[in-house]
């Protein structure tokens, strides 16, 4: 029988949790790494096994683990001495930004708050995205934004400056939860095609493997900016796609559900009858390409469930037709958030949903949203969540 | 020999209990004890001072003999109660709640 293995970022850990195809009895593991705040853990497509976290600290920095038997134990790649000499051949916890004449246009500076330009800072890993066809690769999303790849299991890490190099580099700007660079897609059908999304600066693609990058967000409209039309600017949230259709996309702005179905050449609204739409995570449906998921929270200064009801939407019809999914979901005095990485589906038949909240609850949903349970209810904040299913 | 006790979290990266002991060549100071602590525990590079610049991290902070030494020059001797292993130096997070 298929099995389920939940893979939880907490402000104080990670944790770990796993049950049978059913779905329906869970075993917790963890903390792991107690007491740091875990942005981010997902497994390789191609070795499962294989895990890596992103493990942050205002105090004592960024670390990345690497697990190679599903979460059991975890070590740092190249944090130990493996030279015949004895000294690390790794460095895995060192993101420096690519200031090389080679990459065309190293950036030193982007805008800051009040306008004046900022010098870009390393802050943490926000995202991991694990190659679909190297379990020795994988892409990081930092803080401040910028890409980074290890090529080598996490030992190194390098930029792919190339991005940060792009012509719209100055004028991006953090939003309230910093520049940060949180969602990275492969294209399963295209091996040089990447998305990436920035808070505040929009969605961008490239199509050579990360080489060169142009801003894809013709169609959103943020009137919270100067130029609501703008090339960059736009506080995009999240985004999702369907493997079998990696030229659609699904966008949770700041405002606004957007949908593309050119890779990012034009994006049109899709909120439809939703109550509102502000929100952070977004997700497409295992099987059904056109079934997306949201979870609208009040608005911008108020983040949390409208009416203290904590609702998923779910459209079968891409998006603009949504419907209310509640049942085993808190409908009175619920004020907790679900953040942007903190949704994720299994592959099994039926679809399984599951997300978790910054008051710690982590819910699941056997099939496809119609029902749900809590899994756990008292894990520190959420940040993300992540499923394998494994056979 | 150097005695260095380090906060629980970077212990627990590090896989030690207790303190550490380091031999360092030279005179000691911030930066050479530093530079003993990474070379043996390589995990702990950028935990407690900048990969690139070297630099303190910000809510690091260095005690030694009832003292806070972290804004003394990186290069400055460390007391010699710390040099002669008779007191270790302290590597601290700041308090800084939640």
């Amino acid at each position: 029988m298929s099995k389920i293995r939940l893979l939880v970022g907490t402000r104080k850990g990670a944790f770990i949790l796993t049950a049978d195809g059913t779905r329906k009895r869970w075993k917790v593991s963890g903390p792991h790494f107690a007491g740091w705040e875990i942005y981010h853990v997902k497994g390789s497509p191609v070795d499962p096994d294989r895990l890596f976290a992103s493990q942050t600290s205002a105090w004592f920095g960024q670390v990345i683990q690497r697990s190679d038997d599903g979460g059991k134990t975890w070590d740092i790649p190249g944090g130990g001495p493996t030279s015949p000499e004895g000294m690390p051949t790794g460095e895995s916890n060192k993101f420096v930004y690519d200031a090389s004449p080679e990459t065309g246009k190293p950036l030193t500076t982007h805008q800051w708050y009040d306008g004046t330009q900022h010098p870009w800072e390393f802050k943490r890993v926000w995202h991991l995205e694990p190659s679909l066809n190297d379990a020795d690769t994988v892409y990081a999303g930092v803080e401040d934004a910028a890409l980074f790849r290890t090529t080598d299991g996490g030992k190194s890490w390098h930029e792919l400056a190339g991005l940060r190099g792009s012509d719209t580099g100055p004028k991006w700007q953090p939003g309230a939860g910093g520049m940060c660079l949180h969602t990275i897609l492969l294209d399963p059908s295209n091996p040089q095609r990447m998305y990436i999304a920035i808070s505040a600066a929009g969605a961008f693609r490239t199509d050579d493997g990360g080489k060169t990058w142009r801003p894809i967000n013709r169609g959103l409209h943020s009137q919270y900016i100067p130029d609501p039309n703008a090339e960059v600017g736009h506080c995009v949230h999240r985004i999702a796609m369907h493997p079998s259709r990696p030229s659609t996309l699904f966008m949770q702005k700041h405002w606004d559900v957007m949908r593309t179905d050119d890779a990012g050449e034009s994006w049109r609204e899709v909120s439809g009858n939703l109550p509102t739409d502000f929100g952070f995570p977004i997700d497409v449906h295992a099987h059904e390409p056109e079934t997306i998921y949201v979870v609208p929270i009040k608005s911008d200064s108020e983040h949390f469930p409208p009416d203290g009801k904590l609702r998923v939407f779910r459209s079968r019809a891409g998006g603009n037709e949504w419907e209310t999914l509640t049942k085993g979901l808190p409908q009175r005095n619920c004020y907790v958030n679900v953040l942007r990485d903190a949704m994720s589906v299994d592959s099994l038949d039926p679809c399984g949903i599951y997300f978790g909240t910054t008051g710690g609850q982590v819910y699941g949903s056997p099939d496809a949203g119609d029902n749900w349970a809590p899994i756990v209810r008292d894990l520190p904040a959420v940040l993300s969540v992540e499923v394998q299913t494994l056979p | 020999m150097i005695r260095v006790l380090l906060p629980p979290h970077l212990r627990t990266l590090a896989r030690v209990d207790g303190e550490v002991q380091l031999d360092v060549e030279g005179p000691a100071t911030q930066r050479s004890v530093l530079d003993a602590l990474e070379a043996n525990y390589p995990m702990l590079r950028g935990t407690v001072r900048d990969h690139v610049t070297q630099e303190r991290r910000s809510l690091v902070r260095f005690f030694a003999c009832g003292q806070d030494v972290s804004h003394e020059l990186t290069d400055a001797p460390l007391p010699a109660e710390v040099a002669n292993g008779s007191e270790p130096l302290l590597v601290i997070g700041a308090i800084a709640g939640g």
